[in-house]
């Protein structure tokens, strides 16, 4: 048991810690800019093919630095020529926009890259254990994981609170036609920061498309849940971010890795399987695990739209 | 003769965050008069609208509508107690033309609800009275032009009769003059003590020359207080008045 | 956005619209005659209805929903479980023409459920909480695999069932009139909808939720009847699906199926009655008969999409309803040279860029890329320059004239109009 808690506490920061990479930069565009990225998890997809494709020519160090800027590069064209565009109706049709280029991007990416993963692996001098804890290897790239992780929390929160660029980047949010008088280029400010943003998702990509599969469906599987980490913790916070990502995480693997229902522990109590209520009563937690994090995201807008530590509601 | 009071606030408070906006404001409005608020910039005028109409919730006090509480309601209860107000942004359907505007403004009132069993072209009397509205509002030729194709004067002419149209006993108008040249203030003056000849009447203001033709009892709103209300002549003699906001701009 | 109130009484002429299409519709079936024409027809009407119900909420409403398909999907399941229940009971129980009514109850009934708490606010957070619920029943069907189907899903028998009028529903074209008349039937109430104080009402919530307090209405409700309506609506659709394709899986209440009826119903224009019908048909036969095609179909669809989005964002009924009133209003006059340069150098441009990409999807995708390739009727090498360079060239040139000479040249002709030039 207590192998399995320890376990799952683990791979779950492991799990966590991806889902932040993902989140952070949607989190970040959206705060800056009141945008809701549908796309955003397509950029992190990116990331990763870029990544592999670079590695293949440069080796995974120089891609690890390459990929995010070219991620980059794409984010700032696309809001330079797409979403500015846009912006002029509304909320609503920069979200269909967003939406839409998900699904191009989708195919884009099944077009060049093929259908089939591709096979984006770790680099070799990270694929040495680290460390073995109750009989599992735990490779280098696990904990590289973790300090690019880290290395984005205290990146980002240094850039928002300590430096003139945040404080322009905030200015810019509340006003504009101010920071503009001022003689910053406001246009260009929000196109950094939704480049930014991308880029963030895109070293997501580079680590989370080792860790996971990289193929073209990957953007539509975790497109949703980095948007319940995004609710959770609160749109526009980093560190409500880091949080929410590490409670799903932590969660979302604890359901999976223990073999636990609800009639096994406290007892069928004459309940039969069957029914609404029944079947609920019966099912094992790891049924249930693929969709706790949308439940959750349902309670929290129900409860509590601005999540844990956010400051606006949307 | 008995005066009923429209419109009572009692020891408002409205503070967001840490900032006092409006502290402690007492204000009786008569039913039938037109009362009119002066004060300076940021004195918490739309603040204090805001407040009394349900769009925000008081962080203390009492707002009392013909004896009623009405403070903390949602909006639309407020409304249907027999209070409306017009914005000093215009605020009107602007993909609705005249005819639309006034004929959803009037369906609630009419006791249409959410019906969706019936036609509402068919409903002859919404038909009728929002035709009646146009012709007062002089706008019976602009009928069927969508709101937002309307000049600035006609759209704030509008947003007064949409906001009377609902037959609320009181009326909330904030700046109603605000942008306009002095003929087009006076023209809506007269269209505003036109419609409104029964209502009761509380306009915010800064054209002191509006004020002093429309008003019956000025209240004079400073830093979220009211701390001043009378007659025109009243208010132009009051020594702190004088030295809070009027000045030396009194003519 | 037009909202396309009708001024005055019902003159017959005005109803040409609805006379006329239930005959073309009777009509078609002769027409296309075979087993997968007849059977697309009848997915176009069942595209239709659950189009129709989701611009209730988007056009009529404001409310941008992410997970309609919810209601879609819910209504065919329980119209499915009623199905295999008349089935079991040896073809005894409720007639089959009725069958859409119990996926419309289906619809309701979730509904309100859903609608109670997903309706209080408007605008992302609606949107955000629609994705949610929508991922949450999808994700949930494989939890529960007795309602559900399981991944195979679930499957009914609709000619062992009852017919109100003594129908055989085996042939496909019986089953296609039913849908007719239930589109016919559903697009009559949608319209007269739009026309009741609460139809006007979701107007004004959608334009300016506040006014609406300030005259007396609490747009919560408002929402919420619109919400509970067209979710009702969606389950009837969903309750013809279950009649036209005798199965139903967990996809008909998954992200890619409320993800195209919102494309298919903006790419149509929701500011228009007949938007979501234009953007159903358009939704249904790319998806069946492009395919069959091209392998590109989605991102011909998603490419339709984004440009809508940015460029025309009425939608393709707008752009011809504009172009109709630029028309009526003699501004084609002097100018109607430009404007069809314009059209034609936009066609040639998009001729062009379909023809680049499927040249790239063949280049990258078939197993041999070097064999013989039939484009647009003329046989290419996938892997020589010529073609490429082609089909590179005719898109540059279409929309480079189309932007860069055409656009201009029509702002001209239109200035000079305006100074008073000759026309």
């Amino acid at each position: 048991m207590l192998e399995t808690i320890a376990y799952s506490i683990f791979n779950g920061v492991l799990y966590g810690t991806l889902l932040f990479m993902m989140s952070s930069g949607l989190t970040l565009i959206f705060g800056m800019m009141g945008v809701l990225n549908f796309a955003h998890a397509s950029f992190y997809m990116l990331g990763a093919y870029f990544a592999y494709t670079f590695g293949l020519g440069t080796g995974f160090w120089v891609a690890l630095f390459l990929s995010p800027i070219a991620v980059g590069a794409i984010g700032a064209m696309v809001e330079r020529y797409g979403l500015r565009r846009v912006h002029q109706y509304g909320h609503v049709p920069e979200l269909l926009f967003t939406f839409g280029l998900a699904y191009v991007i989708e195919e884009l990416v099944a077009l060049f890259w093929g259908t089939v993963p591709v096979p984006y692996k770790a680099p070799a001098a990270l694929n040495t254990t680290a460390f073995t804890m109750f009989g599992l290897d735990y490779s280098w790239f696990k904990v590289f994981i973790l300090l690019v992780a880290i290395a984005m929390f205290i990146g980002l929160w240094v850039l928002i609170k300590k430096t003139r660029a945040g404080l322009i980047i905030q200015g810019a949010l509340s006003r504009p036609d101010m920071v503009g008088a001022l003689g910053h280029n406001v246009p260009m400010v929000f196109t950094l920061v939704f480049a930014f943003g991308c880029a963030l998702a895109g070293l997501g990509g580079v680590v989370g498309g080792i860790h996971f599969v990289t193929d073209p469906g990957m953007a539509f599987m975790m497109g949703p849940i980095v948007f319940v980490v995004v609710v959770l913790g609160g749109l526009g916070s980093v560190p409500g971010a880091l949080v929410a990502s590490l409670i799903i995480g932590i969660l979302q693997t604890f359901f999976l890795s223990v073999d636990f229902s609800l009639a096994e522990s406290i007892g069928t109590l004459g309940i039969e399987d069957s029914g609404f209520f029944g079947v609920l009563w019966h099912m094992e937690a790891t049924r249930i695990a693929p969709v706790l994090p949308f439940l959750l995201l349902v309670l929290t807008l129900i409860f509590r739209p601005r999540g844990l530590f956010g400051k606006r509601e949307v | 003769m008995t005066i009923r009071n429209a419109l009572e606030l009692k020891d408002v408070k409205k503070n967001f965050g840490r900032a006092e906006i409006i502290r402690g404001l007492n204000l009786e409005v008569h039913e039938h008069e037109h009362h009119v608020i002066i004060g300076p910039n940021g004195a918490g005028k739309s603040t204090m609208f805001n407040l009394i109409s349900g769009r925000m919730k008081v962080s203390g006090g009492s707002i009392k509508l013909f004896g009623s509480d009405i403070h903390n309601l949602a909006a639309h209860k407020v409304n249907r107690m027999g209070l409306s107000r017009s914005f000093q942004v215009t605020n009107l359907f602007q993909n609705m033309t005249v005819m639309e505007n006034l004929r959803c403004s009037l369906l609630w009132s009419e006791g249409h609800k959410y019906a969706f069993w019936k036609s509402v072209m068919r409903q002859q009397a919404v038909t009728d009275r929002a035709y009646e509205l146009a012709e007062r509002l002089n706008l019976i030729a602009q009928a069927d032009i969508t709101a937002s194709l309307l000049t600035y004067a006609q759209q704030r002419s509008l947003e007064i009769g949409c906001t009377v149209a609902s037959g609320a006993k009181v009326i909330l108008l904030d700046e109603p003059t605000a942008g306009m040249s002095r003929t087009e203030a006076n023209d809506v003056i007269q269209l505003i003590q036109r419609m409104t000849g029964e209502n009761t009447l509380v306009v915010v203001e800064h054209d002191l020359s509006v004020v002093f033709e429309l008003a019956d009892r000025i209240s004079v709103l400073v830093y979220g207080e009211i701390i001043a209300t009378g007659t025109p002549e009243e208010i132009r003699n009051n020594a702190a008045v004088q030295e809070a906001y009027l000045g030396t701009e009194v003519h | 956005m037009a909202t396309n109130t009708a001024a005055g009484g019902t003159n017959l002429l005005k109803l040409w619209p609805w006379m006329a299409a239930p005959l073309v519709a009777i009509v078609l079936p002769f027409i296309f005659d075979s087993g997968h024409a007849i059977n697309l027809l009848s997915h176009m009407g069942v595209a239709i209805i659950f189009a129709l119900s989701y611009n209730m909420l988007l056009g009529n409403t404001g409310l941008l929903s992410f997970g309609h398909a919810v209601y879609y999907g819910l209504g065919a399941y329980v119209a499915m479980h009623v199905l295999r229940g008349i089935n079991d009971a040896g073809g005894e129980g409720l007639p089959i023409e009725l069958l859409p009514l119990t996926g419309a109850g289906a619809g309701l009934f979730f509904g309100i459920i859903f609608g109670t708490f997903s309706v209080r606010r408007a605008g992302v957070i609606f949107a955000m909480i629609t994705l949610g619920l929508g991922a949450l029943v999808h994700s949930s069907s494989l939890m529960f695999t007795d309602f559900f189907g399981g991944e195979a899903g679930l499957f009914g028998y609709r000619d062992e069932a009852p017919s109100l009028f003594g129908v055989d529903y085996a042939p496909r074209r019986n089953v296609y009139f039913l849908v007719v008349a239930w589109t016919l039937i559903t697009a009559i109430l949608i319209f007269l909808l739009r026309k009741t104080p609460l139809g006007w009402m979701a107007n004004a919530v959608r334009d300016n939720p506040e006014r609406a307090q300030f005259v007396g209405y609490d747009p919560t409700i408002v929402r919420f009847i619109q919400f509970t309506l067209s979710a009702a609506f969606a389950g009837l659709a969903g309750g013809l699906l279950v009649i036209t394709d005798e199965i139903v899986n967990a996809e008909a209440v998954g992200a890619l199926q409320s993800g195209a009826v919102l494309l298919g119903t903006f790419i149509g224009g929701i500011g228009y009655f007949i938007g979501p019908i234009v953007g159903g048909v358009l939704v249904t036969f790319l998806e069946s008969s492009l395919s069959a095609y091209t392998e590109a179909w989605l991102l011909y669809f998603g490419l339709m999409f984004i440009a809508i989005v940015m460029f025309a964002p009425m939608g393709l009924v707008g752009i011809v309803h504009t172009q109709y009133l630029n028309w009526k209003a003699d501004d084609w006059k002097g100018n109607t040279g430009a404007r069809l340069y314009i059209l034609f150098a936009g066609l040639a441009g998009i001729f062009g860029l379909i023809c680049v990409i499927e040249l790239s999807y063949h280049y990258f995708r078939s197993w041999d890329p070097s064999a013989p390739f039939p484009l647009m009727g003329v046989t290419v090498d996938a892997t020589s320059a010529l073609p490429w360079l082609v089909c590179f060239g005719i898109t540059i040139i279409g929309f480079g004239l189309m932007l860069f000479h055409g656009n201009p040249m029509l702002k001209r002709k239109l200035g000079a109009k305006s100074d008073g030039g000759k026309a």
